[in-house]
């Protein structure tokens, strides 16, 4: 369980948002929504303390990763998968060699067993036949899918989604939609999807927090998002010409 | 706090450079992170750059045994002292502050550019979500190449030095090769070698510590690795001529 508590981050004098407070329950998923730039991805970032708040804490399992000492955060950071909006691969290796490097740092896997993970990795995202491509032969759509088989690969509690589908086609990212909701039924992982696609969160996400104004606007079930009296929220949904039935 | 005083950005640069320099030496004993890319950086920083230092090597000494030999056109100097000259030169100050310019294009631009890249592309922040200590990963190794393989460096552009200044002077018939070499010997010193060695170390560090410290902590796309990687070029020329004064004053 993620618990975030009163959190507020501003880099200088702007602020991003402040006192933003909810749960993100185990083998939940749970989609940040809001517009670009509200901070979808700075708030993500503090999950596992890539970035560090102005004040507030999140609590992992009870745990507050800011007061963690480095070595202890890397643990808890291990426990975590994350996809990123670019795919993040390492470019100076191979798909294959991408998706292996966790393992081969962090495990004590024989090169037989290390080669069946990450095929078995890859053909969960459907790209069984890429291992041996370089990254720069691979599409935004497969870049993400081999950045979700790496982060997949050490069996995290954990997945962060940042951006998942943005800049890829409509039928690239009901493919990515399908792997999150495969993720988190498959491997129970306890999954975030930051995202503005409302599409992918009415397909995904059980809960939704909804940033807005330099706050946390809304948070509730998705399928109570319709009736809800935050205009706002409204506004959101009906421009991102999405029809809730 | 009050941070608008003149120089406060420059201190503020200088805690963040120190303080990513007091992370690497914390994380330098984490050798099994990072002993893989010290193979590769040595690689890099030292077998790749050999064709570079040659030529700089081979012409430095070959222009400045021209040059002397132009500056000395007179009866009072024995030949020989042409080879003293350039060969000294050459060991106490041109092999380790030329190749030191020149690794700093070379060397310092690609590793700035490298971990620029990879910040912006948020490697570094995927490095860090796995649970890596990505300046072990990434920071040491590179220092530490520089540290080890900029005196191999030093000593082949020191090498080359020479024999371009023996070669030059023989081909332009200003003095034989046994002369040249007799001058070269007459004043030779171990110490002189030395203090190349230690320059060149000093020298390795400072180039790439800053083009670490530079590219590690770029910001804003692709214009902001390449102001990273000019900014890491230009301080670590500055800084190599200033540790270079530096310690011609405490060490001569």
């Amino acid at each position: 369980m993620i618990e975030i508590k009163n959190l507020t981050k501003s880099f200088g004098n702007l602020l991003v948002w402040e006192d933003v407070n909810f749960t993100i329950e185990d083998g939940e998923t749970t989609a940040v929504i809001g517009r670009s730039g509200c901070g979808k991805s700075v708030l993500l970032k503090h999950l596992n303390a890539l970035l560090y708040p102005d004040a507030g804490e999140v609590l992992i399992d009870g745990e507050n990763v800011f007061d963690l000492s480095y070595t202890a955060l890397r643990k808890v950071r291990q426990r975590f998968g994350i996809l990123f909006q670019g795919g993040a691969l390492f470019d100076s290796i191979s798909t294959f060699e991408n998706v292996a490097f966790p393992l081969r740092y962090f495990t004590e896997q024989t090169e037989e067993e290390i080669e069946h993970n990450v095929h078995e990795a890859l053909s969960m995202v459907n790209l069984e036949n890429a291992a041996e491509k370089s990254t720069s032969e691979l599409s935004g759509g497969m870049r993400k899918r081999v950045g979700l088989a790496r982060a997949i690969i050490l069996q995290p509690d954990y997945l962060l989604y940042d951006e998942p589908t943005s800049g890829l086609d409509p039928k690239t990212s009901d493919e990515i939609n399908e792997l999150i909701v495969t993720m988190g039924d498959n491997l129970d992982i306890t999954s975030v999807v930051i995202t503005h696609d409302m599409h992918s969160v009415l397909e995904v996400s059980d809960k939704v927090a909804f940033l807005d104004d330099q706050k946390l606007s809304w948070f509730g079930n998705t399928k109570d998002m319709k009736h809800s009296e935050n205009q706002n929220l409204l506004d959101f949904i009906k421009a991102s010409e999405y029809q809730i039935n | 706090m009050n941070t608008s005083f003149p120089g406060a950005a420059g201190l503020r640069q200088f805690g963040h450079y120190a303080q990513l320099l007091y992370q690497a030496l914390r994380s330098s004993t984490e050798l099994s992170t990072y002993r893989k890319n010290l193979f590769q950086e040595f690689v890099k920083v030292g077998y790749e750059s050999i064709p570079i230092i040659f030529l700089v090597g081979i012409f430095t000494g070959a222009v400045l045994t021209l040059q002397t030999a132009y500056q000395l056109d007179t009866d009072i100097y024995p030949s020989t002292i042409i080879g003293s000259i350039v060969a000294q030169s050459i060991v106490i100050e041109l092999a380790a502050v030329i190749s030191a310019l020149v690794l700093a294009g070379k060397v310092g631009a690609r590793i700035s550019t490298e971990l620029g890249t990879m910040r912006v592309s948020e490697q570094i922040d995927a490095l860090e979500s796995m649970g890596f200590n990505s300046v072990s990963f990434l920071v040491v190794p590179r220092i530490l190449a520089g540290i080890l393989m900029f005196p191999v460096l030093y000593t082949t552009a020191a090498i080359f030095g020479i024999i371009g200044g023996v070669t030059a002077g023989a081909l332009d018939g200003i003095l034989p090769a046994a002369e040249f070499m007799e001058g070269a010997r007459a004043f030779f010193f171990e110490s002189d070698i030395i203090f190349g060695l230690i320059k060149s170390v000093v020298f390795g560090f400072v180039i790439t510590s800053i083009s670490c410290f530079k590219g590690y902590y770029a910001f804003g796309g692709a214009e902001g690795v390449g102001n990273a990687t000019t900014q890491a070029t230009v301080l670590s020329c500055i800084f190599v001529l200033l540790a270079d004064f530096t310690l011609a004053a405490i060490l001569l």
